[in-house]
């Protein structure tokens, strides 16, 4: 009986105290409370850790440089493991963190889920590299760094068409994801106005994303001479070896989520020498931002980055351009401060890593011209 | 020609379901219980193999050996501490459940120590391609080997049943458990061997399973699992033959139809053919019908 008393009053004690440290905390300097999510571990780790890494190096230059409008940026990165449930619990931890701007998330499903959410509550947000059309069509308040599906299947068919000497496309996508199944739309659609046909398209779904032999076997039969693979790394990593294995070397071409083939623990990456994919973004761009980003990032990191690290960065980067902007501090609520940046972001044209004059449309998107790259020698080489 | 190819694609498939489903058919038919943990211990021996690998730069003979190691004794360790216990006193649902806590305990096990980052999986079969008709078709040295192991594994585990002491006794145990203890069988011990084997043959399906489709996550044991135990239910659950022609039908079937009827079909295809072999004939095609006497 004695020792519950006690445990009580300790208890209490301690909850007082508690109560005290968060007054406490709220007397302490004001900073711009930044939040990022993608999948920092799992299938999609490439993107998430990459896009945060970014990010993080982006807050970093702002802080040292004095932050925005005087006040210093914190940023916390939480990791959805590119699942849409675990998205929107990373949400809800970073808006009781009091999170006042959002980047990410990092990929299309997750960001379906959350932007929703994000429109309800009037948080600003901007996504590094979901480019499904839908994922910022909740509301204003959403942004978007890199190019949609539609646009990444137009322009893979215009410079398939206008650069490669090809007749006969076979295409391999994902049918159960949105993003693979999206770009595909479209880039068939560009297809028909292009001097190379489609000879074979095939499919397969997240629970046959092992097995490819038949797949591959259609692109032997139908004598296709570049196969376009618009889905990500990790399944085009197992394309690679089966292709191999069979001894069927096409030109291959993908899309963003290529991006990280080159980081796949184990995979021999002779087998992804000579794969194009369209890129806003190259390593080895002479330009003295990208040539510092890249110093820094490989100083941290150790690798070189990837185009969703520059995404990051550059989300960063319009945040903090558009907030500069306006008169705001870090005591507006976070619904202030996004109606203060959508307006800001239609000003502003701003030069980054992934596109020079990028400028903001009422829709979010960005306007930008896409590059595309070529894997030589275990690097990214610019064509 | 590419018809060949598809069948041969299909073949090497079915080989890798038929060595998981034989794991699958064994435990059910002497211990009669169904281990939905099969599938984890395959991922396991995967991790086994891939760390033997990358990690101590072992061969990939070592590597195999360390993960029929490695699967062997998880699946006696399994046996012991979660099963045992429980299949003389509780009811049969009670055991499948602990199958499937035992199956999540793999999977989150190995996610705490490998993460959820896939590994590319370097083959363990350094043959080079076999050329046939003049180039037009092509087939690779892992499906050679797989089919190869899968032949070799189905004589081997026939002999031993047949004809060794121990296999007589796991064909006494699964008629009848009770008439076999009577006679002086070690009924606990022959189902230890029987995980043992399974587990074993699961480290070598897991090897074959990663060469050929070289993506391991803590999750890659789960739907070949699935196929798999599809394949036991095909051949006729407890039946050592149907176990192997079941795998390879429906690694046969699953190409074919990703190949001729749709690439998006293709396990909606698989579960039809099931469907309809069960309507048809409820013990698989294999299956023994037991009279109940009362």
């Amino acid at each position: 009986m004695k020792l519950k008393k006690v445990m009580s009053v300790a208890l209490c004690a301690a909850m007082v105290a508690g109560c005290m440290t968060t007054v406490a905390s709220a007397d302490e300097e004001l900073t711009w409370k930044i939040g990022g999510i993608g999948p920092i571990t799992g299938a999609a780790s490439a993107y998430g850790s990459a896009a945060m890494n970014g990010a993080q190096i982006a807050v970093d230059e702002i802080n040292a440089a004095g932050g925005i409008n005087g006040y210093q940026v914190e940023f916390q990165a939480e990791d959805d493991e590119h699942d849409a449930e675990k998205s929107v619990n990373a949400y809800n931890t970073l808006k009781d963190w009091g999170m006042q701007a959002l980047v990410g998330t990092v990929t299309t499903a997750p960001c379906l889920a959350v932007a929703p959410l994000a429109a309800d509550d009037n948080m600003f947000m901007i996504t590094p590299s979901a480019s499904a059309e839908e994922c910022i069509s909740y509301g204003t308040n959403e942004f978007r760094m890199c190019f949609t599906d539609p646009a990444q299947g137009t322009a893979s068919a215009q410079y398939i068409g206008e650069n490669l000497d090809v007749t006969k496309v076979g295409v391999i996508y994902d049918s159960s994801d949105v993003y693979s199944s999206g770009i595909y739309a479209t880039f068939r659609t560009e297809a028909e106005n292009q001097d190379f046909e489609i000879v074979a398209a095939e499919a397969f779904t997240s629970d046959s994303k092992t097995d490819f032999s038949a797949q591959l076997q259609a692109m032997v039969d139908a004598g296709a001479e570049l196969v376009f693979l618009p889905f990500y790394y990790n399944e085009a990593s197992i394309v690679f070896t089966q292709a191999a294995s069979i001894e069927y070397s096409p030109l291959w071409f993908g899309v963003d989520g290529m991006d990280g083939i080159l980081s796949v623990e184990g995979f021999d990456t002779s087998l992804a020498e000579g794969v194009m994919l369209l890129t806003p973004f190259s390593a080895d761009a002479e330009d003295e931002l990208t040539q510092n980003f890249v110093a820094t990032y490989q100083d941290l990191y150790g690798e070189l980055p990837n185009q969703f690290a520059a995404d990051g960065y550059d989300c960063v980067y319009a945040i903090a351009t558009a907030l500069e902007t306006t008169e705001l501090d870090p005591s507006a609520d976070a619904s202030a401060i996004s109606d203060a940046l959508q307006a800001a972001m239609l000003e502003i044209s701003m030069d980054g890593l992934t596109g020079s004059g990028m400028t903001w449309s009422e829709d979010g998107e960005v306007s930008k011209s896409p590059k595309a790259v070529v894997i030589e020698d275990g690097v990214y080489v610019g064509l | 020609m590419s018809f060949i190819s598809y069948l041969i694609n299909g073949i090497s498939l079915g080989s890798v379901y038929a060595i998981i489903a034989l794991g699958y058919t064994m435990v059910y038919g002497i211990a009669k219980m169904l281990n939905f943990a099969h599938g984890d211990v395959i991922m396991v021996g995967g991790y086994a193999a891939f760390s033997m690998m990358m990690y101590y730069g072992g061969n990939p003979v070592v590597a195999v050996l360390v993960a029929i190691v490695v699967c062997t004794v998880l699946g006696i360790v399994i046996e012991t501490i979660a099963y045992r216990p429980l299949l003389e006193a509780a009811s049969p649902l009670a055991v499948l459940i602990t199958a499937i806590g035992v199956s999540y305990f793999l999977q989150n096990a190995v996610l705490l120590i490998f993460g959820s980052t896939p590994k590319s999986f370097q083959s363990v079969v350094n043959l080079p391609s076999l050329k046939l008709a003049n180039g037009a078709l092509t087939i690779s040295g892992t499906t050679l080997v797989t089919i190869a192991s899968c032949i070799v594994i189905m004589v081997v585990l026939t002999t031993f049943i047949n004809k060794s002491k121990p296999g007589q006794a796991m064909r006494a145990v699964s008629e009848d458990k009770g008439a076999a203890q009577l006679m002086g069988i070690n009924v606990n011990g022959t189902i230890a061997l029987t995980f043992a084997i399974g587990s074993g043959l699961a480290a070598v399906a897991g090897v074959l399973l990663c060469s050929a489709y070289p993506s391991l996550t803590p999750y890659t044991g789960s739907m070949p699992g699935i196929k798999a135990f599809v394949a036991a239910v095909f051949g006729g659950i407890g039946s050592i033959p149907g176990a192997m022609i079941g795998g390879i039908l429906l690694g046969v079937i699953e190409i074919l139809g990703k190949a001729y009827i749709s690439s998006q079909l293709a396990d909606a295809i698989v579960f039809a053919v099931l469907i309809i072999v069960l309507l048809v004939k409820p013990t698989g095609l294999f299956g023994k019908q037991i009279q109940e006497k009362v």
